[in-house]
């Protein structure tokens, strides 16, 4: 589905990542982890077209996307669930939703876009009950449920999270994960930026560990979870707990 | 057609009506003249209330739009074809049909290029200037682009001041009336007021109709989109560079429109047309009107210009217009009149009746 090699990239002189690659497949949760100023919300902005490639190559669907403007690559059904979630607070749920559409609105006028609006309400009923209301009245999780059902409204192949946990209360967290647990199971794809490491590799199937700005870890969850590495830099263990 | 939508636009062209109807039977029809021309500027003031409430963008260079109008016109049908007809220019303007006569303020009859021809070619350049300017200046945000705005206002404001061909401090004057169609004419003459006014009011309400439409069309959303957040507009596929552009050369068309037929009605423009401070009176007026808000800005934009025409504020005319963008920005920053606001001052004049009839009973 998405395939990157040797990416590089970054703000003015600031090079951020150093030589990414990495792949998903589809039908799969892929998560990337990683602390602080690691370069992950930079790589999937770079993938987003936000942030100009500067080096290597993106391959989406085996085409290049590299270079692109964000238009054309959510076009292609590659969307962004932004990092803080940034909901227009000015508009409401719905027309909030219906903005998500927004690439596909010229190619099909029929009656799609109610019947995906009817699915997100359907996902998240929280955000049926809300639906005139401002989004900028909402709590975080309803905002996160709502900076979800906005991207699935483009009907993306690939559909990247950029820290859905952030802010929220570990219970939210929970009720968000199982729903992106539930749309993998559906058939969707799904790149997990976190930096709760230990959540996001519950429900991935396979996982990165970033570090400033390179790959440095590989593998299935399962793998990465019991990884001397992984416990000690981001599942909060120390040697001597891993050592006995 | 949804006719509840409509309802405000019937209400507004009922107000017209009334007014004229008024101003007539108790033989008060020179008020028409200024409405008239509060009409016009209201036509700036919506076209600015998309760019800014909706969209987001701020400008402070819309008199330089509006201007550009004015003296475009101006300058075409000054224009005497008759005096230059050795030209090849002139013969051939009058060759292909674009020019009109009509008799001057003397009496005598003048040949001139037709002012629909200078509509047009108002409609071009100012078309054409935006994208220029705009290309390069709507990659800024904030103050920056207010700067930038705000520069460009000044730059057209000195070359109309300091051209020749633009009359410099006088301006030009003795412009012919536009006529639109058989009898219908925009001009000053005193015997037009009433057809005048409801031209201006024509204009104005198909300035809402489309406006009003545009926001609540795919369009409009992404628009506001883009106010919310430009960058998750982007991450929702929305082309933002091109539809800040596209809304700021739609707004400066309105602020075209509104000039050319402003000076033909007034019969002559002068550089205080193009002045920053005109520019400063769109925005206060936006923002008194609800940022976001198109009703509420037709109506503050109808109501001040028309004070500000009539004289009320004498001079001080700036220090109001001035003033009143100080206390919206310290007070109300996402603008006046707006629901929430609007509820608040009820809630206050509730809390206000309930202490007075407090104090009543007590002392009774």
């Amino acid at each position: 589905m998405l395939k990157i090699r040797n990416l590089h990239s970054g703000y003015g002189n600031l090079r951020i990542l150093k030589g990414v690659s990495l792949h998903v497949n589809p039908g799969e949760i892929v998560t990337i982890i990683g602390g602080n100023g690691s370069g992950k919300s930079t790589l999937l902005q770079t993938v987003a077209g936000m942030i100009p490639v500067e080096e290597g190559e993106v391959l989406f669907k085996g085409r290049s996307i590299g270079g692109e403007t964000p238009e054309k690559i959510v076009a292609a059904g590659c969307s962004l669930v932004p990092e803080g979630r940034m909901i227009f607070n000015a508009m409401s749920v719905r027309e909030n939703l219906i903005l998500g559409a927004y690439t596909r609105f010229r190619s099909d006028r029929s009656g799609d876009v109610a019947s995906d609006l009817e699915a997100v309400y359907g996902m998240f009923p929280r955000l049926r009950e809300r639906e005139n209301q401002l989004g900028g009245t909402l709590s975080g999780g309803e905002q996160q449920m709502l900076a979800i059902g906005r991207a699935l409204m483009a009907r993306p192949k690939l559909m990247m999270l950029d820290e859905p946990s952030m802010g929220l209360a570990p219970i939210i967290v929970k009720l968000i994960f199982e729903e992106v647990r539930k749309l993998r199971d559906a058939g969707n794809t799904i790149l997990l930026v976190e930096q709760n490491a230990r959540a996001a590799l519950r429900i991935a199937d396979r996982g990165y560990v970033i570090e400033t700005g390179q790959m440095v870890l590989e593998g299935t969850s399962e793998e990465l979870l019991n990884n001397n590495d992984v416990q000690r830099a981001y599942l909060g263990k120390d040697y001597k707990s891993i050592s006995e | 057609m949804n006719m509840k939508k409509y309802t405000p636009v019937f209400c507004l062209i009922g107000a017209a009506v009334i007014f004229q109807i008024i101003t007539s039977v108790l033989n008060r029809e020179f008020y028409l003249t200024q409405l008239t021309m509060s009409a016009y500027y209201c036509l700036v003031i919506l076209g600015l209330t998309v760019l800014m409430g909706y969209a987001g963008q701020i400008s402070l260079g819309h008199a330089a739009f509006f201007a550009m109008g004015g003296y475009t016109t101006a300058v075409l049908t000054t224009w005497n074809l008759a005096a230059a007809q050795e030209g090849t220019l002139a013969r051939l303007v009058v060759q292909l049909g674009l020019s009109t006569a009509s008799t001057n303020a003397y009496g005598v009859e003048i040949r001139h290029i037709s002012p629909w021809v200078s509509l047009l070619v108002a409609l071009a350049i100012t078309v054409a200037v935006a994208f220029l300017i705009g290309i390069p200046i709507l990659k800024l945000k904030g103050h920056y682009l207010a700067m930038a705005t705000l520069g460009f206002g000044i730059i057209v404001y000195r070359i109309v001041l300091g051209s020749r061909i633009f009359g410099e401090a006088d301006g030009i004057s003795d412009l012919p009336p536009f006529r639109l169609f058989g009898p219908l004419y925009v001009s000053g003459d005193p015997a037009l007021r009433v057809q005048n006014f409801y031209i201006a009011a024509f204009l104005v309400v198909l300035a809402v109709v489309l406006l009003q439409n545009l926001i609540d069309s795919r369009m409009g959303r992404a628009l506001r989109s883009i106010h919310g957040s430009e960058e998750a507009a982007n991450a929702m596929g929305v082309n933002t560079a091109r539809y800040k552009l596209h809304v700021f050369v739609l707004s400066a068309v309105f602020a075209c429109i509104a000039g050319v037929f402003l000076t033909h009605f007034n019969g002559g423009v002068g550089p205080s047309e193009a002045d920053v401070m005109k520019s400063v009176t769109y925005v206060a007026i936006v923002a008194v009107g609800g940022m976001a808000n198109l009703w509420g800005a037709l109506a503050m934009g109808m109501a001040l210009n028309y004070l500000s025409l009539r004289g009320y504020f004498g001079s001080y005319d700036e220090f109001v217009f001035g003033g009143i963008l100080i206390v919206i920005m310290l007070f109300f920053p996402d603008g006046l009149l707006k629901k929430e606001n609007m509820r608040s001052l009820t809630e206050a004049a509730i809390r206000m009746k309930n202490k007075i009839w407090k104090r009543k009973n007590e002392l009774s």
